[in-house]
């Protein structure tokens, strides 16, 4: 029989967000999903390159330690996780969830892997057979990026972690799935939904996107009300309540901290939006203007009426590739002067640079605590007690770069006086990855599922 | 009067490559379609002089009271190449929210924006 509500939690908005939030998802209440995103575009190139120095690598590690604490909870009550974790390396890292268990004792455990959107390997046979991956906004060409990639992964949607768990899949570990999609995917499992039932998936398509950033929803960066925000140290992770004809209620565990209103909805509806008519997924093209909501209780938001339609033909990919280096350094200057002081001394870098010859192409100064955030929108601030001055450099020659972090500590010594600051060292230089995204037919795409048991 | 909009709004920021996305949220529905009429893209570049050095698009969610706006170019090449501290424009939400605007003194009283002191003081003087 189909299930009249299913309860959807969020357990991690990126990789590094609070470890607690997923064992509290489980433990705090009830709820029959956890899903984890744990991919930023930034993180698919550093899996690469991790993947590159060993086989077994490739994937978000800290999904091990998580699994070791909470796999005898999900079990026991029967949850199952849906995550991105599997980053470059799904199969990597179900083995070692699968060692873990056996460590434990845990019998019977499937866990099923999504792959198939890592397309590094594919790259010359497909612009050899002329699927171009042309840049989707500029147009341009990819032939002078195309011997600095790192990675290439398409986004693919919802219907492969379906799959997985319609074969019984526990635990199911994805690799470039969207954040969304691993929301909706349990809907279309529990309610049965079509591939047509467009305004049922972009429902289930921004639901994904209010909880896909975690605790962001639920009182996090809360611009309109953070000093109301009950307990922000032990703030609830989000969760949806979903209903088989598309509404949806965005909720959290009773005793959590933070809050959930109409207010903190909207603002994460708006984050990170393009054109609110045409929120494009692999699933279904979705209407933020549909999107109506009410608090219907405290803490609990209701999300109903929204349309969608037919996706496009198309996959995005997400290729990244190395485009030179940067590095950044800060000082801190006190009281009097100190932003003549930190002026002078970014004035004194500049010439340094000039002298050395360094052959960069960008050096950018900013002063933290008068106007790095609003730049020329900052109001002015008369006789500041510090000053932060921050340099950063780009360029393409890296022992250039590298030259450039040299210069700023000995102006502890040799340039204006009372400054601080420089406890940490010298800046290192940091290779710059960049990302080149681009649209490729869905029929050269072929998701795999794989469902395993111990 | 003039008025900060951040009296009007609460916002959001978030980046997409090199740009930048606002989300201007009106507080009370009769907020909207004054801030519709007002904040127009040239406005919007304008504010944004010295930070967004591409062009402005604007969108409409009157479900949300709400506006949600691009900023193109306006990240220093956007989020991994970028030397501002602020690489993400996490913070561009209210730099947006300082914008000054001028609200004509009807809509003013009746949205109680005048403070209650200097209010009491027009109806004296109209006395």
């Amino acid at each position: 029989m189909k299930k009249q509500s299913v309860r959807i939690a969020s357990g991690q908005g990126f990789w590094g967000d609070r470890a607690d939030a997923p064992i509290d998802q489980v433990r705090k209440g009830p709820v029959d999903y956890l899903v984890m995103d744990y991919l930023a575009e930034v993180t698919m190139s550093i899996m690469q390159k991790q993947k590159m120095r060993d086989s077994r690598q490739g994937y978000a590690l800290d999904i091990i330690p998580l699994m070791k604490e909470i796999i005898l909870d999900i079990i026991e009550k029967n949850i199952r996780v849906i995550t991105n974790a599997g980053g470059v390396n799904p199969m990597a890292c179900r083995n070692a969830i699968f060692e873990i268990a056996r460590k434990m004792g845990v019998k019977g455990l499937r866990i099923g892997i999504v792959y198939g959107d890592d397309i590094m390997s594919r790259i010359d046979e497909f612009l050899a057979a002329g699927v171009l991956l042309n840049h989707m906004e500029t147009g341009e060409s990819i032939e002078p990026v195309r011997h600095s990639l790192y990675s290439a992964n398409v986004y693919l949607g919802s219907r492969p972690v379906v799959e997985a768990l319609s074969q019984d899949a526990q635990i199911i570990i994805t690799g470039r799935v969207t954040d969304t999609g691993l929301t909706l995917a349990p809907m279309i499992h529990e309610f049965g939904w079509q591939e047509t039932d467009y305004n049922k998936l972009a429902a289930g398509i921004i639901a994904g996107h209010i909880i896909e950033c975690g605790a962001q929803v639920t009182g996090g960066n809360f611009q309109a009300g953070w000093k109301e925000v009950p307990d922000m140290a032990h703030i609830g992770f989000p969760i949806i309540e979903a209903f088989p004809d598309g509404e949806f209620v965005v909720t959290k565990h009773e005793n959590t901290g933070g809050l959930v209103d109409v207010r903190t909805v909207k603002e994460q509806l708006v984050y990170e939006l393009g054109n609110p008519r045409e929120y494009i997924t692999p699933d279904v093209v979705a209407d933020f203007t549909t999107i109506s909501l009410s608090q219907e209780d405290k803490n609990r938001v209701r999300v109903h009426g929204v349309r969608g339609r037919e996706p496009t033909e198309f996959y995005k990919v997400s290729v990244s590739y190395s485009d030179g280096w940067l590095s950044i350094g800060k000082l801190t200057y006190a009281w009097p002067d100190a932003l003549q002081k930190a002026e002078k001394a970014g004035e004194i870098i500049r010439q340094r640079i000039k002298d050395l010859q360094l052959d960069l192409e960008e050096v950018h100064t900013e002063f933290l605590g008068l106007n790095a955030c609003h730049g020329p929108l900052a109001h002015p601030i008369e006789d500041p007690n510090e000053v932060i001055l921050q340099i950063g450099v780009r360029g393409y020659n890296q022992a250039h770069v590298e030259r450039f972090s040299r210069e700023m500590i000995p102006l502890v010594l040799g340039g204006p006086p009372t400054v601080t600051g420089f406890g940490s060292g010298r800046s290192r230089p940091k290779e710059v990855v960049a990302f080149w995204p681009a649209l490729i037919s869905r029929e050269l795409v072929q998701p795999v599922v794989d469902v395993e048991s111990i | 009067m003039k008025v900060k909009l951040l009296k009007l709004a609460h916002a959001r920021s978030g980046d997409k490559g090199d740009t930048a996305n606002v989300g201007i949220i009106a507080y009370k529905p009769e907020y909207y379609p004054f801030l519709k009429e007002i904040l127009t893209p040239e406005r919007v570049k304008k504010h944004f002089k010295g930070i967004c050095r591409g062009k402005v698009e604007r969108f409409e969610l009157p479900n949300l009271w709400a506006l949600n706006f691009l900023l193109h170019e306006s990240l220093g090449g956007g989020g991994t190449e970028t030397l501002r501290h602020d690489a993400q424009g996490k913070t561009l939400s209210t730099a947006f929210l300082r914008m000054e605007v001028d609200v004509p003194d009807n809509y003013a009283r009746e949205w109680k924006l005048i403070p209650e002191s200097s209010a009491e003081r027009e109806i004296h003087s109209s006395d």
